[in-house]
Parts: structure tokens; C-alpha cells; sequence
């Protein structure tokens, strides 16, 4: 099941699409001791779906998404450790403001270019930002990290418990929102000029689409809902620290989202719940395998199966159709 | 009666390589004018500089008396200036009615909207869907391009551009590479299209451009080599030293 | 005045020896950028494992500075060929996305095989000793292994500028690089060129992390923290082109070397800044090819 949008798509809530919220509530009741890694997950399934608007849906490659997620972080961080603004809605929504900010001027820049340029661009933008982090050491706490943040109970009521229980519920109503949205973006007709933008954009340029201006706010879109997941991030740990931000912080994002299946919204939810339950059980285990096996498994996801997990579910299921 | 197209002094060259020289075009309201001449002549380059595309090195383009040299493409397709390519450019992974309706929508204005989804505008799925049947495509709509026969996707071609309603319509070899079952359809399509727009085609197969065009420009390495009506052009030793000369080394 | 002149040199002079380290290691991702079209984002692994074998071919085997050297370009320049026959080949078609998820796969497992084997430290720089001190030059003191570098670097370019001007290999690869359907239309076997050019430019990208172990330390991170130099000055110095990355690398080595030294405070900023600056201005590199 595909959710590719256009103007014959039926938009109805299919009963499958109910099940990753109910999985995430048996979760909270069943699993009270994995709620951290519960909301690390629902915060990297919030920024893979920010990247597949982009990547998935608009075609723009980009190896530097993690720098608006690393932005909002560290705004929210130092907003609650410098500036003594611990409101998380507040730090929120300025993460989610400065995503947008720098999302449509760096946007603005170099969505003028394409192929490895752009690329580039993207690892350039994202290195720029690590390396502010890093020598800003008076406001980011450099590669020690933003320690010292603060979050005040949400709306006065809801504390930030030890459990993690607020955290958790926290991101989950953060994630339904941002899927929401995503999702009413998709469907619209701005979502059907994204696919036209992927798959040929000269045909658009010739059907009169201002093309730049549709991939600048697709990608300041993008950039303000990472930059919000990574608020929610620093919120959850109570911790900035520059693995935000980099190359290797925006690969591993793009693996967890190929490996889900990108493209197709939910791809962005099965993606990091599979990488990152792996990586707590095998990574403490045998940690030198981890980044082995996360390789081996990229290089044979492009080969053999480049719609990721749900690709293979989707053919699994067409296969076991043809047969009944 | 002022030209809804026109040219004057249109050139562009690459370097040392001259691909337009000094070319005065008009193109009439209603117009079914073809342009012809031997390969590498610079005709796709020339409609390419129409469209916006490819920029002039100099001279001016007017459509319908504005001079839209200087305009982007989104700019002029706006303004009513329609094409179709050469090799088919479509959206090879999206059904047949989503290749129209995307361009229907941008000319209604309404593909930039993020809240309704797109099939919630009936209006243009009602139109894209009337369209397809006027080419005989209803039946295709919901398949998508790339398992279509090639024939039906020149079609498709054809009906992306009349979905953004062209005042200037420009065909770059609507019938190329197109089995000879197909082409006739193709060609039915070209009669039918309404009268008022002025449709500029670019054609290798004769038999297609004496039936269809009332006005016959020829080009040759840049230059208009002669422009009339198919009586006078098909008459004309020039044209024919310039076919035959090509016959040779073929 | 008289330090700041010596500071001025100094940086000229360790700049210029980074810059040839870079060159050496990002030519060969130029020409196979060019000539395959294929965005190799692993190329820095082969820096690093040229680093690797150098050390181990040093401190395990005993092998003397020099056969170590060959001993890099050789195994990782054959490392490569089986790399490209048995798994880039397949992708040479492939679209964008494909071959930078497949490169950044590989860089995975690199990285994780080289933390495996040689843990997470930087390797330490094992010179011989006629490398080590210092070398008297125009009445100044250079370290002598710079020298060396630089030296050395300038005499590989050398060759590798002769060959691609004047043996057959060359002329087929610039035909290739300037028109791939067109050379193969008039005969050229474009698969064996490829690998073979793939080769060389991994085996020189293995030399220079060897030799230049001592400006980019080698480390099981290197072809992450790396990556962007390398593709910077690819991307500055136009894809496909000899000359323009030689110019991008030593820009880069005596800016960033500049910047460091000068203004450390701000690191690579400017470095970044500047790329930025110049793909904008010039989106196929200040040499490239403008399509």
C-alpha cells in the first residue's frame, strides 16, 4: 500500500494505517522500561519523515538533513540552558522556527543547482553547522555537549518524569501531528507536483510549474518539522551534543529511512523502529558487527531490494494475491 | 492580423557554431503551420528558444505582441504557449490521468494548495478525464505511462499540452517513432484539435505536413530557406535540392 | 614583521604539502567522477586503507619506507578492481540515489572493519630516519618529511599529467570523459578503461593517505571526517578535469591551513563558506565543464 497521492487517490484513513499508533500505545502500558528508546524511536521516525518529503516524495538528495535537525537541537538547548526559557511548547516551536529559518535561506541557495552540486551543497551546509557547534564553546558546549537543559512540565501540568513516561506520550502526540501534516501534504495537489518535480522535472517547468519555489518550500517544510524533532530530542535527554549534526548523523538517517522504504510515509515509521531496536540489542552486544552489518545491508538494499522492508512486503503480499 | 507568434531576427549560437540565424517567424491566429529541413537544420533548437528554454544570443520573441525574450518558461506557458517534446517527457511512474491533471491544475492555479487533496478537485479530474476521451484515452486513464505502447504515450504527450488550454500550440514530431497504426490516430487527433489555436509542428514524414499544414517554413543550417504555402514549397527546386542533397549521402 | 613574514611562508610551505596530499587522493575521484559518471563517496575509504597497509606492512612485516609505499598503491589499487567488478559495475546505471546509498554502505563497513582489525586510535606516523628532522631550504628549516611530500607529490602529477597528455590510455580517457557513446561508438572498450582508470585513481588515493598520514591522521572515521575535502575539491575543481582540482587542492590546503593557523577559533568555517560561495557562482567547479 502506496501512498502516492494524485488526483484519483483515495485520502481515507486505511485500517493499517491505525496500527503504528495502537502499537505505540500497547507500548507505553506494555514496556514501561524501553520508554526512552520508545521516544528516541518516535523522534526518528518524526525527522525520517521530514526527509522523505524531500527525498521520497520531491527527489532532492540530500546528505545534510541533519543539519536542520542538529539547528533545532541545539536552538532548543540553548534556549533552556542560556536563556532560561524551559516552556517546552516555547522551545518547540523556536526550534521549529529556526528550522524554517535556516531551511529557506540555505534552500533558497542552492536549490538552484542539482546532481552532485546540490549534494555537495547539502554535506557542505550540514559540516558548516557541526563546525559552529563546535567552536561555539561558550553557547553549545562544544564537543562536551549543552548540558543543563531545562524543561518545565508541558502546559504547566504534564512533569518531565524519570520514567520517561511524559517524554514518551510527549513525542507520540508530536509524531501525530507531524504525520498528519505530512500526510495532508502528500495528498494535496502541492504533493502531486512534488511526484511531477521527482520523476521529470523539465515536463514541469513546460506545464508552467514555478519549480524552484515548489522545492524551496518543500524544503523549508522539511526543514521546520526536523527542526522540531530535534527539540523534541535534546527535551528527551535533556542533552545536545554534536552528533546531532555531520555527514554521519545525516547518513545514518538516510539508511534508517532506505531501509523502511522511502517514499511512501510509513516507510519513515518502519525504518528507524527496525534500525534502532536493532541497534540497542546488537549494538551493546557486538558493537563492531553493528556498523559491519548496517553496511552490508545497505549495499545489499540497493542491489536486490530498493523499496526497503515494505518493498518486500509489498511484494511478498502481491505474491501470496496472485496465488489465492 | 496581427501574429499570436512571432520572431524577428532570432539567433543563437554556440561558440563558432551558429544554430539560428537571423530568423523572422510568424505564426498566425489558427495557424497549421509546419517547419521542416533536413536534420541538424535547428529546429528543436529553435522551438527550445520559443519555449524558454534555451536563451537567444540575440533578437526578439513575441507572443501575442508581448515581448517574452527575457521570460521564464512557467512565464509563458501562462501565457498560453503549449509544447510537446521530441522524445516523450512524461511522468513515466504516475497514471495516464495524473500526467494531465498535474498540468491542469497549474493552469488553474490550484497545484500549489496543501489542505484539499487533489482528488477532492473533481473539476479538474472531470476535465483531465474529458480530454483523454476527446484522444481516446478514457479507458488508459488510470494506467500508468510506462506500460502504456509507445503509440499512446506520444498521445498522452499530445494531452498534457492541450490540458494547459494553449493559445500556441508547438508539436516537436508529434508522429516520430510511432508504429503507422498509431500515427494515423495520431494525425486524427491533429485535425480534430479546435480551430483557434495556432499549432506550429515540426515534421520529418511529408505525407503528414502536405495533409495537415496550410504554411510550410523551410530551415536549413539556421537560416529560413523559404516560407509558403505546401503548393508553392513543394514546387520549389530549393527545397528539393535540399531533400535530395540529403537523399545521397543517405 | 620578520615572524609574521616567516609565519606567512610557513603556512604557504605546510599548506602547499597538504594540498598535494589532497590532490593525490582526490584525483583519482575526479576522473572516475568524470568518466563513470558514478558519485564514489567511499573514495576516502581508500585513502584510509592505503593509510592502513603502510602502517601494517611498517610495524608488522618490517617492509622499508619505500616498498611500503608500493605496497599501499598496489594492494589497494587491486582491492579496488575486485570492488569494481564485483559490485560498483552493477550500479554504473543505477540512478543517483542508488550509488550514494550503495558508497555510503561501503563506507559503513570500512569504518567498521577498521575499528575491528586496528581499533579506534590514530595510527602513528612511522617514518624512516632519513624522513625525520629537519631539511635546510633558501636558509630556512622545513620539516624534512613535508619536503619530502611535497616533493614527492609534485613528481607522481608529473607522471600522471604525462600520462593522461600522451600514452593511448590517456587520449582514450579524456574521449571518454568528454563523450562516453562516442568513444565506445569508435571502439574503445569502455569497461576495461574503467576499471583500470578506477584502479589507478583508488591506488593513488591509497599513496596519498599513506604518505599523507602524517597531515590526515588515519583513524576508522577518516573517510567520514574526510569526505568533505575530498569532494570539495572535486566539485571546486570540475568534475572530470586534471587541472582544476590541482588548483581547488592547493587553494584548499594553504586556506584551510591559513584559517587554522591564523584563526583557529573558526576551524574549516571559512573553508565551507567558501566552497559554498564558489559552487554558486561557478555550480560545475572554477575548471569544470559547463554543460
Amino acid at each position: 500500500m502506496n501512498h502516492r497521492g494524485g488526483y484519483s487517490a483515495d485520502t481515507r484513513i486505511r485500517w493499517p494505517e491505525w496500527l503504528p499508533w495502537l502499537v505505540a500505545l500497547a507500548a507505553f502500558f506494555l514496556l514501561p522500561e524501553y520508554l526512552s528508546l520508545g521516544a528516541r524511536i518516535l523522534i526518528y521516525i518524526l525527522y525520517a519523515l521530514s526527509l522523505d518529503l524531500i527525498l521520497g516524495y520531491a527527489g532532492i538528495i540530500t546528505l545534510g538533513h541533519s543539519a536542520y535537525f542538529g539547528f533545532g537541537a541545539y536552538v532548543a538547548g540553548v534556549l533552556a540552558a542560556k536563556a532560561g526559557v524551559t516552556d517546552p511548547l516555547v522551545q518547540l516551536v523556536a526550534a521549529a522556527a529556526g528550522g524554517a529559518l535556516l531551511g529557506i535561506t540555505t534552500g533558497a541557495i542552492i536549490l538552484r543547482t542539482r546532481g552532485l552540486t546540490l549534494l555537495m551543497l547539502t554535506l557542505a551546509i550540514t559540516s558548516v553547522c557541526l563546525e559552529i557547534a563546535n567552536k561555539a564553546t561558550a553557547l553549545t558546549g562544544g564537543a562536551d555537549g549543552l548540558s543543563g537543559v531545562v524543561v518545565a512540565p508541558i502546559l504547566g501540568l504534564f512533569k518531565f518524569d524519570l520514567y520517561g513516561k511524559t517524554a514518551y506520550l510527549y513525542c507520540l502526540a508530536m509524531l501525530f501531528v507531524g504525520w498528519a501534516l505530512v500526510r495532508r501534504i502528500i495528498y494535496s495537489p502541492f504533493g502531486a507536483s512534488l511526484t511531477g518535480l521527482r520523476e521529470n522535472s523539465i515536463r514541469m517547468h513546460a506545464i508552467g510549474a514555478p519549480v524552484y519555489w515548489r522545492l524551496v518550500l518543500v524544503y523549508t517544510l522539511s526543514a521546520t518539522i526536523a527542526g522540531a524533532a530535534g527539540a523534541l530530542l535534546t527535551q528527551t535527554n535533556q542533552f545536545v551534543g554534536l552528533n546531532v549534526l555531520g555527514f554521519e548523523a545525516g547518513g545514518e538517517l538516510l539508511v534508517m529511512l532506505i531501509l523502511g522504504g522511502v517514499g511512501r510515509v510509513y516507510g519513515a515509521f518502519v525504518g528507524p523502529l527496525v534500525y534502532l531496536l536493532a541497534q540497542d540489542q546488537l549494538a551493546k552486544q557486538f558493537p563492531a558487527y553493528w556498523y559491519f552489518g548496517i553496511g552490508v545491508l545497505l549495499v545489499l538494499v540497493v542491489m536486490f531490494a530498493r523499496g526497503g522492508i515494505l518493498g518486500i512486503a509489498d511484494q511478498a503480499l502481491a505474491k501470496l494475491r496472485s496465488k489465492a | 492580423m496581427s501574429a499570436v507568434l512571432e520572431t524577428r531576427s532570432l539567433c543563437k549560437s554556440f561558440g563558432a557554431l551558429t544554430v539560428a540565424a537571423n530568423i523572422d517567424f510568424r505564426l498566425e491566429a489558427g495557424a497549421r503551420h509546419a517547419l521542416i529541413g533536413p536534420n541538424g537544420a535547428g529546429k528543436t533548437t529553435f522551438v527550445n528558444m520559443l519555449t524558454g528554454r534555451l536563451a537567444p544570443s540575440s533578437g526578439r520573441i513575441l507572443l501575442g505582441g508581448e515581448n517574452i525574450t527575457r521570460l521564464a518558461q512557467a512565464a509563458r506557458v501562462a501565457r498560453g504557449l503549449g509544447r510537446t517534446f521530441q522524445i516523450n517527457t512524461l511522468f513515466r511512474d504516475l497514471s495516464v490521468l495524473d500526467n494531465v491533471a498535474l498540468g491542469v491544475a497549474e493552469r488553474r492555479g490550484v497545484a500549489g494548495r496543501m489542505w484539499r487533496p487533489a482528488s477532492g478537485y473533481r473539476e479538474i479530474r472531470d476535465e483531465s478525464m474529458a480530454l483523454l476521451a476527446t484522444l481516446g484515452l478514457a479507458e488508459d486513464a488510470p494506467r500508468r505511462v510506462l506500460d502504456l505502447p509507445y503509440g499512446k504515450q506520444r498521445l498522452v504527450e499530445i494531452a498534457i499540452a492541450l490540458g494547459l488550454r494553449p493559445k500556441v500550440l508547438l508539436l516537436d514530431e508529434p508522429a516520430a517513432g510511432v508504429p503507422s497504426v498509431d500515427a494515423e490516430r495520431i494525425l486524427q487527433v491533429l485535425d480534430r484539435l479546435p480551430p483557434d489555436i495556432a499549432i506550429l509542428i515540426i515534421e520529418h514524414d511529408m505525407d503528414l505536413v502536405f495533409r495537415f499544414a496550410r504554411r510550410i517554413t523551410v530551415l536549413v543550417q539556421g537560416e529560413v530557406l523559404v516560407e509558403g504555402p505546401p503548393n508553392e514549397i513543394g514546387r520549389d527546386r530549393r527545397v528539393h535540392q535540399v531533400y535530395l542533397g540529403e537523399s545521397h549521402h543517405a | 614583521m620578520q615572524s609574521f613574514l616567516a609565519s606567512i611562508v610557513s603556512v604557504a610551505f605546510h599548506g602547499a604539502a597538504f594540498g598535494m596530499i589532497l590532490y593525490v587522493i582526490s584525483v583519482g575521484l575526479s576522473i572516475t567522477m568524470g568518466l563513470m559518471g558514478f558519485a564514489n563517496l567511499a573514495h576516502g575509504v581508500f585513502a584510509m586503507a592505503g593509510g592502513y597497509v603502510l602502517t601494517t606492512a611498517i610495524s608488522r612485516f618490517g617492509v622499508p619506507f619505500p616498498l611500503a609505499l608500493v605496497c599501499a598503491f598496489a594492494a589497494v589499487a587491486l582491492g579496488s578492481v575486485v570492488l569494481e567488478r564485483l559490485l560498483y559495475s552493477r550500479l554504473y546505471t543505477a540512478g543517483d540515489l542508488e550509488q550514494v546509498l550503495f558508497t555510503i554502505g561501503l563506507i559503513f563497513i570500512a569504518v567498521a572493519v577498521a575499528r575491528f582489525v586496528y581499533g579506534t586510535l590514530q595510527k602513528p606516523v612511522m617514518l624512516p630516519p632519513y624522513l625525520k628532522g629537519q631539511f635546510a631550504l633558501l636558509g630556512r628549516d622545513f620539516p624534512a618529511y613535508r619536503v619530502f611530500i611535497i616533493a614527492f607529490s609534485a613528481v607522481m602529477i608529473v607522471a600522471l599529467w604525462f600520462g593522461i597528455e600522451r600514452t593511448r590510455w590517456g587520449a582514450m580517457v579524456r574521449a571518454a570523459v568528454d563523450n562516453r557513446a562516442m568513444a565506445q561508438s569508435v571502439g574503445i572498450d569502455t569497461r576495461r578503461l574503467f576499471t583500470l582508470t578506477f584502479a589507478l585513481g583508488s591506488g593513488l588515493a591509497g599513496l596519498g593517505g599513506a604518505l599523507g598520514a602524517d597531515i590526515i591522521a588515519i583513524q576508522p572515521t577518516y573517510p567520514f571526517e574526510n569526505l568533505v575535502y575530498f569532494l570539495i575539491v572535486v566539485a571546486v575543481g570540475g568534475l572530470g578535469s586534471l587541472r582544476g582540482p590541482f588548483a581547488a587542492a592547493l587553494l584548499i590546503g594553504v586556506a584551510d591551513t591559513a584559517c587554522k593557523y591564523w584563526l583557529p577559533q573558526f576551524g574549516a568555517f571559512f573553508i565551507y563558506l567558501a566552497t559554498i560561495g564558489i559552487l554558486l557562482w561557478r555550480p560545475a567547479g572554477l575548471f569544470g565543464r559547463r554543460s
